[in-house]
């Protein structure tokens, strides 16, 4: 797995190629705090390389969440798939993230 | 090696494993995924549901075993995490065993849709094993083994 960072205009996105688990969130994690750090405020996260996510993963997505928001910043998800969708709608975070 | 003295999981570390599957990895997160991996790949092979490959299965996994090497084990790498894998017409059988004292099941189990779960970064593994599998139970008289069972048809 790895994680990939770019710029689109304004925003940065960065783009999760494998699984987001407990074994790399951290990875993703500092990739944006240090994006934060450098006066990014609006992100997207792309997940169309992405087969699934577990508990750690989407903690880290709510964490990063709250952090941006606090310095009133924009995170949107994007290109989910079914069962990405699944997992969202499930642990109701569907209606915490913008999904696109 | 890494600085703890485990060695780095390979792709190829658990690509002979057939079922039954019964192997024991170290207490490293970084194991987690080559044997879900492993695990999914045998679960292709015998016909298991694409979604159930896709989704349910790595996902109720991961968090097993994930769990089994955060609390289970503190991430002490002198500890293993034990799985088995068994497959019958009816059921796939997943066990994770770790060497921890073991939980209340039912007193960890959280509703990530209650007041302000919402917003909590953890406490949702065990609601999605829940979620993904038929069965989530603990072997009775061993409390740090934890069964999920996803039925066939």
């Amino acid at each position: 797995m790895a994680f990939s960072v770019r710029k689109d205009g304004d925003t940065c996105v960065v783009a999760v190629e494998g699984q987001l688990i407990v074994g790399n969130r951290q990875e993703l994690k500092q990739r944006v705090l240090d994006e934060l750090e450098r006066g990014e405020r609006k992100f997207l996260v792309d997940f169309g390389q992405t087969g699934y996510i577990d508990s750690s993963g989407l903690g880290v997505l709510v964490s990063l969440s709250k952090r941006i928001r606090e310095l009133n910043g924009d995170l949107r998800l994007s290109n989910l798939n079914d069962d990405l969708k699944t997992l969202f709608e499930l642990t109701k975070l569907d209606t915490l993230f913008q999904i696109a | 090696m890494n600085d703890s003295g485990t060695s780095l999981p390979a792709d190829s570390w658990f690509g002979d494993l057939r079922f039954p599957i019964d192997v024991r990895i170290p207490s490293d997160v970084r194991f987690i995924e080559p044997i879900v991996g492993a695990v999914v790949k045998r679960c292709v092979e015998h016909s298991i549901p694409s979604k159930a490959c896709r989704l349910n299965v790595p996902v109720a996994l991961t968090e097993a075993i994930s769990n089994a090497i955060l609390r289970g084990n503190h991430e002490d790498t002198s500890k293993a995490v034990r799985i088995r894998v068994t497959i019958d017409d009816r059921d796939l059988i997943l066990e994770v065993e770790d060497e921890g004292a073991g939980f209340d099941l039912g007193a960890c189990l959280v509703d990530p849709g209650g007041d302000g779960n919402r917003f909590r970064e953890d406490g949702r593994g065990l609601f999605l094993m829940c979620s993904l599998m038929d069965r989530v139970e603990q072997v009775p008289e061993h409390a740090n083994i934890v069964r999920l069972t996803l039925h066939r048809a």
